[in-house]
């Protein structure tokens, strides 16, 4: 009767379940998990005048947010009028970083769509993007004064994670 | 003792073909051990992706550093989380993937027991 039971009941629930739990789980990476990490204080080389300088220099005393782009990179201009109109705001700055791109088309970009960086710093070779845990651009880490992720941004940023940023700095 | 001068300098480069080698086979291990984000069941060793091309850059640099696996798997999934690993650590949420299947094997034992012992008395 015992056997009964369980080979009727139990496990086929358990293996329900399972099935029930696995499936509700999303099988998309990302890395959006990954906030309240600390970024590191990694070496970024300014893609104007290449000089070298470690990214606890460029924080902002209240938020910052990462942003990886490139002038070959379509999405990257889907997103730039959200960081042109991010830029405006007074609690955040923004950390350009040009990944994997021509120094005169990254200017040329800039020049034709505006730029809405404090600061630029270039990734030629793409060892920055990995020091950042950054898998695809556009990418956008919005970090606190403290080097804390407080959230990731995969893909171009839209009107909903523009509204989600300005949420953030103003409280 | 030019002859001599001259095993020296053979023994000298035989080593370093081994130690490059050894380098080499250390790289590729850790790289099979890698799963390519942006790819389809491809390992970074597998895949010209750039995300792979990247990852092996920066990997190539760690051992250059003398960074040993595990540093280098703990720097990567620091960065990434375990889903780059393709044999992530036991933990909490991953215990079932580790113990399910002698679980079953357990109840299957268990159930085989009793039925031959059921037609035994009968």
């Amino acid at each position: 009767m015992k056997i009964k039971i369980i080979t009727s009941f139990i496990i086929p629930a358990i293996v329900l379940l399972l099935f029930f739990f696995g499936l509700k789980n999303s099988n998309d990476y990302n890395t959006l998990n990954l906030a309240g990490n600390k970024i590191d204080n990694i070496e970024l080389t300014g893609l104007e005048n290449n000089n070298k300088i470690y990214i606890e220099n460029l924080l902002s005393d209240k938020y910052t947010l990462i942003n990886f782009w490139a002038s070959w990179c379509m999405p990257c201009k889907i997103e730039h009028k959200f960081l042109l109109s991010l830029k405006k705001d007074k609690n955040l700055k923004i950390l350009g970083i040009n990944f994997k791109d021509k120094k005169i088309n990254s200017i040329n970009f800039l020049e034709e769509l505006g730029n809405p960086y404090y600061f630029l710093a270039e990734d030629k070779s793409g060892k920055v993007s990995v020091k950042l845990g950054i898998y695809g651009i556009p990418e956008s880490i919005l970090v606190d004064k403290n080097f804390i992720i407080i959230k990731k941004f995969i893909g171009p940023i839209n009107s909903s994670d523009y509204n989600d940023i300005i949420k953030i700095i103003k409280n | 003792m030019k002859k001599l001068y001259l095993i020296i300098i053979l023994f000298s480069l035989s080593n370093q073909v081994v130690f490059a080698d050894n380098l080499q086979q250390k790289e590729i291990n850790i790289l099979k051990n890698l799963r390519c984000l942006v790819c389809q069941g491809q390992s970074i060793a597998d895949s010209n992706s750039d995300f792979a091309q990247t990852i092996k850059l920066v990997i190539r640099d760690l051992i250059n550093q003398n960074k040993d696996d595990q540093e280098i798997y703990n720097f990567l999934n620091s960065k990434y989380g375990q889903w780059i690993l393709y044999k992530p650590k036991f933990n909490l949420n991953n215990f079932l993937l580790w113990f399910f299947p002698y679980f079953i094997l357990l109840i299957g034992v268990f159930l085989i027991f009793k039925v031959l012992k059921k037609r035994e008395n009968s």
